[in-house]
């Protein structure tokens, strides 16, 4: 009894509430004619479409910057390569990393102003985070229309100028990644091998970075900022370090969901990008403060499962359509749920 | 006025005054006839003022720009789908919502004021998902709910389906009841009299407000919590009420909109009023920490003059209708934004400083305590 009241206080309510949740779902679907394998084949490539964006919140959580609301200005990067790479007319797996070529150096300067923004406005990046997000993704709508792309794949088709709202990849590289290694099992499951290994680099990547000096310190800046500074850390500087990361995460994460998905979107499409990631890592059990790799593999999978099981399997059971209901109120929970949550374990811990 | 002075007043105006320039600029070449457009501002300032106004107690209060006026225009979307169903006509229908709604949106503000007390610090934010999250249980109870477990008469409302309410509401019955009820023209231009007079009514409700033993405990409680909470102020109750009357406010305040409208787009109705609402505010010169009556008012015309003029606008400038949408959308959000930084800035500012003078004072504590 001891260890289940312990394992619940860790796995926090929520977190525990979805998977068992989700357990239920899986259960449920054959008796309603859902394909099980169908299923956890769609989980698992959302789960790597995600995955990447997801990873992205966790530089800035470490770091004290509070949960990354502002990742669309990531995204735009990440579409302006992913443009620019169908206009340059590379295909397969060379477009691809084209792409991403042109996306990081454009996240790199993005993040670094964004960084620089966000170091004057301390205790309430979440906010400006949040509009800054808004606002660029706004800005750029305005940009997709201007900008002098040629590509017959991409514009108007009787305006001539500006770019479509949706964009197919097909004739470039739609899952090039994907396929890389994929293999099927029986008719329903297909294992998008190359994605998941990309993923798993990812998080390699930032593993092996917040174990290097650097890492340790952009730590201890979220952690202890008065400490940091006492070692002689440069707070600002780790800050920015981080939201560039964070940044150029979130141009690579849209890429790799782009290349998945078969279409770019534009124009207000990054708009509500922030929310499934930043749901997500929550879910995983992470805090306004704290966020490690372990949970945004949980949480992207918990969230994505849910999001990829409910409308299948509810809508059989009660033969209506309410994951989108479903998806914002679980979302927007979660979301809540831990902005109100970490307030309390704070003032608790100033009253000890 | 001496330099020192000019250069102050247009740091603090920076927002208004970038607004003028834009509208100046961007009028000619919309090309709008000026009656048309005092005829507009007349409608939108009927239409918006007393939502822009709900947003003032909480910013008495301290808790920055309250995006969970959704709730209560949420509350307000309620109360008009029944009295549309029951078709109650005229003012009375209209009261009816009023009377209807006000319950649900006192519930709603509690529980906002609640979540809101649990995040101190970042209010802001937090209303701000609270506004989504109230939305999806909103859908649940609307799209779900209605006509199935919350009994809806007219099939009209309903979707083919047989329950949920549609997407576009038709509020014919209570359409223009306040804004026709004293007619009143000068020249060409319409004026609401009647909705202006309610709108006065709530500008002398929030003076007087101000002025009472709750008002004054919400400032107290605005400018320091802790020295409030001394002073034998119940902080947290202090600050649910202002939520609560922010919520109550801007659920009148929709149904006023709504009845200017004529329809309701029960899905989206409520989704931006937070988002225009608090634009407008911001652009009539408030701040997250300060708001009054005139900034409502100024910044209610500058902000529709531009969302009026921009589309066309854009379409003389560069031949599209778009490019001005998106440049409205863009304004708007950039607009929250840049307040919200300069907030943020400020605040900032101040904790380094003091942060220094207590830096300072320690060390020439421990300096005369070596000394002795």
């Amino acid at each position: 009894m001891e260890k289940i009241k312990i394992f619940i206080e860790k796995a926090g309510w929520p977190r525990i509430i979805i998977g068992l949740f989700l357990l239920a779902l899986f259960i449920t679907a054959p008796f309603v004619n859902v394909n099980v394998f169908t299923s956890i084949s769609d989980v698992l490539v959302r789960f790597g479409m995600w995955g990447i964006l997801v990873l992205a919140m966790v530089p800035m959580v470490q770091t004290g910057c509070g949960l990354n609301f502002g990742i669309p200005l990531g995204i735009i990067a990440g579409l302006l390569g992913a443009v620019t790479s169908i206009e340059m007319n590379v295909t397969g797996l060379s477009g691809l990393f084209v792409a991403m070529g042109i996306a990081i150096p454009i996240a790199v300067i993005l993040g670094w102003g964004y960084g620089l923004l966000l170091n004057r406005v301390k205790g309430g990046e979440m906010t400006i985070a949040l509009y800054v997000g808004f606002s660029s993704v706004a800005f750029m709508s305005m940009m997709w229309l201007l900008l002098p792309y040629k590509s017959q794949d991409m514009i108007w088709a009787y305006g001539g100028q500006g770019l479509r709202t949706t964009i197919s990849v097909e004739n470039y590289w739609f899952h090039s990644l994907n396929d890389i290694g994929a293999f099927n099992i029986g008719d329903h499951f297909y294992f998008p091998t190359g994605m998941i290994i990309f993923f798993a680099i990812m998080c390699l990547l930032i593993w092996a970075l917040f174990r290097t000096k650097t890492g340790t310190a952009m730590t201890a800046v979220g952690s202890n900022p008065e400490y940091a500074r006492a070692s002689g850390v440069n707070i600002n500087k780790m800050r920015t370090i981080s939201v560039i990361i964070s940044t150029v995460l979130g141009a690579v994460g849209i890429i790799v969901y782009e290349q998945s998905f078969g279409f770019i979107q534009l124009y207000l499409g990054p708009f509500w990008m922030g929310f499934p990631a930043v749901a997500g890592i929550l879910l995983g059990g992470a805090s306004v403060h704290k966020a490690t790799i372990l949970n945004v593999i949980i949480g992207t999978f918990l969230f994505q499962g849910i999001l990829t099981m409910t409308p299948s399997v509810i809508n059989n059971i009660i033969q209506t359509d309410m994951s989108e209901t479903i998806r914002i109120i679980v979302s927007n929970g979660l979301i809540l749920y831990a902005l109100t949550r970490t307030i309390k374990a704070k003032s608790a811990k100033v009253k000890a | 006025m001496n330099n020192k002075n000019i250069k102050k007043f247009f740091i603090n105006n920076a927002v208004p005054i970038m607004f003028i320039v834009l509208s100046i600029l961007a009028i000619p070449l919309a090309g709008l006839s000026g009656e048309y457009l005092i005829q507009e501002m007349m409608t939108r300032l009927a239409r918006y003022l007393f939502l822009v106004l709900s947003l003032l107690i909480p910013i008495i209060a301290g808790m920055g720009l309250n995006f969970g006026i959704v709730l209560g225009a949420m509350a307000g979307q309620i109360g008009l789908i029944f009295v549309t169903d029951w078709s109650v006509v005229g003012l009375s229908g209209m009261t009816l919502a009023i009377i209807i709604s006000m319950p649900i949106a006192i519930i709603l503000g509690w529980i906002a004021g609640v979540a809101l007390n649990h995040a101190k610090g970042r209010e802001m934010v937090t209303s701000y998902i609270l506004g989504f999250f109230i939305n999806g249980v909103y859908q649940l109870v609307v799209l779900y709910g209605m006509g199935r477990i919350i009994p809806i008469s007219s099939n009209t409302m309903l979707l083919p389906r047989g329950y949920g309410i549609r997407n576009a509401v038709d509020l014919e019955n209570i359409r223009g009841c306040l804004d026709k009820l004293i007619p009143l023209k000068i020249g060409n231009v319409n004026i609401p009299l009647a909705t202006f007079l309610l709108v006065g009514v709530l500008c002398v409700f929030i003076i007087w407000f101000r002025k009472t033993k709750l008002g004054q405990d919400m400032r107290a409680v605005g400018q320091d919590m802790e020295v409030a909470a001394n002073a034998g102020i119940p902080v947290e109750r202090t600050r649910v009420l202002s939520i609560v009357i922010s919520t109550v406010l801007a659920c009148i305040g929709q149904i006023i909109f709504l009845q200017n409208i004529g329809t309701m787009n029960t899905y989206n109705s409520h989704e931006q009023i937070g988002m225009f609402s608090i634009a407008a505010l911001l652009v009539g010169g408030a701040s997250v920490a300060k708001a009054s009556i005139p900034n409502a008012f100024i910044g209610i015309i500058l902000f529709h003059i531009m969302f009026v003029v921009s589309p066309r606008a854009g379409k003389t400038l560069v031949g599209d209708a778009q490019i001005g949408e998106y440049f409205r959308v863009f304004i708007s959000y950039g607009i929250i934004a840049l307040a919200l930084v300069l907030h943020a800035w400020r605040i900032y500012k101040e904790k380094e400083r003091a942060r220094m003078m207590f830096r300072e004072a320690n060390s020439s504590v421990s300096s005369e305590s070596e000394k002795g």
